[in-house]
């Protein structure tokens, strides 16, 4: 590492700390989530290091409480974190630089927060080291979010009930959610993920969230392609 | 067993999408505007699948749109907040406190 890597990795590093008030209590979340659904500490730890992407996790967790079938449970996480795609489209340009190893090491940091902070950076600064400042600020929010999973297997139990710290995670999704919100096309995503979500909730298998994120695609892309609202 | 199962199934189901267009474009020029924009209409309707059944199904599992419902009304009040700032911090500890004080509503 030059200096200036080790410059661009700590600026990284630094610019990612405003996440981690919201980071480290989701980690804690899923932590605590894990190991009441039956998860020993050292799986619920794995699953944060391993999948890193809380609303999979939780959405998982969710299933394996309801005796959902393995199949739907992975299904379903794996269909959570299918945004993953888009930003793994959107930040390929930038990582095309990069050696073939550390480009496979660099995706599996790749979530919301991550890739935000990298693509603000890359524009607004083209003589950033790409790969040192993606890498600095992936290691705060990943440490965050693992070391907020750990304290949520060892102390999820001696938070109060009352204070409801579960309704933070569809907060945090909220938050991601609104700005996702671009146009008429993105509006009918969301609006109709959200409503088959709420009408299939009852659906046999737990299929519901599956059904409901490609019911909404389907539905925007049909919009787009109808060019509603142009 | 069965969870280490669910633990590496789902983290290389996970990884596979993470890592789909950046290996992909190693190759490939520029991927496709009409591939971009589909891609763009997955966070939208996943997040808003997940938020929803969250504030409109608490409780008994039944839906409940009223105002004597707090996750919906806190969940308001969040997405004010989020659409004003877009901000993930305030949108949470917004949202929390919004949550908290409807609860002192008897």
């Amino acid at each position: 590492m030059t200096p200036t890597d080790r410059r661009d990795f700590l600026a990284g590093a630094w610019d990612a700390v405003p996440t981690l008030p919201a980071n480290v209590p989701f980690g804690f979340v899923a932590g605590a989530a894990a190991v009441q659904a039956g998860f020993s500490d050292l799986q619920a730890v794995a699953l944060s290091a391993f999948v890193f992407g809380g609303a999979s996790q939780l959405a998982a967790i969710d299933l394996l409480d309801a005796g959902a079938p393995l199949a739907i449970v992975v299904l379903t996480a794996v269909v959570v974190n299918l945004r993953y795609v888009m930003y793994s489209a959107a930040i390929a340009p930038y990582f095309r630089e990069f050696g073939s190893k550390a480009r496979l090491f660099a995706s599996q940091f790749l979530v919301d927060t991550t890739f935000a902070i990298a693509v603000t950076e890359y524009e607004r600064d083209e003589s950033t080291d790409e790969l040192s400042y993606y890498l600095g600020e992936s290691a705060t929010i990943y440490v965050g979010y693992v070391a907020g999973t750990a304290a949520g297997v060892v102390a999820g139990d001696a938070v109060p009930e009352g204070l409801q710290l579960d309704f933070a995670v569809p907060l945090l999704f909220l938050a991601l959610l609104v700005p996702s919100i671009t146009d008429e096309a993105t509006s009918v995503a969301a609006a109709v993920g959200g409503f088959v979500a709420v009408a299939a909730a009852g659906l046999p298998m737990n299929v519901g969230i599956v059904v409901a994120a490609l019911a909404g695609v389907a539905a925007a892309a049909l919009t787009d392609v109808a060019g509603v609202g142009q | 067993m069965e969870l280490w199962l669910v633990v590496f199934a789902a983290a290389f189901g996970t990884y596979l999408l993470r890592v789909s267009f950046v290996t992909l474009l190693g190759r490939a020029d520029e991927v496709p505007a009409r591939v971009k924009r589909v891609l763009a209409f997955v966070p939208p309707a996943v997040l808003a699948a997940l938020v929803l059944p969250e504030l409109v199904l608490y409780g008994d599992g039944g839906l409940s749109v009223s105002l004597g419902n707090d996750r919906l009304l806190a969940g308001l009040v969040a997405a004010a907040v989020a659409w004003k700032t877009e901000d993930m911090l305030a949108t949470v500890v917004v949202g929390m406190l919004a949550l908290y004080a409807l609860s002192l509503v008897p």
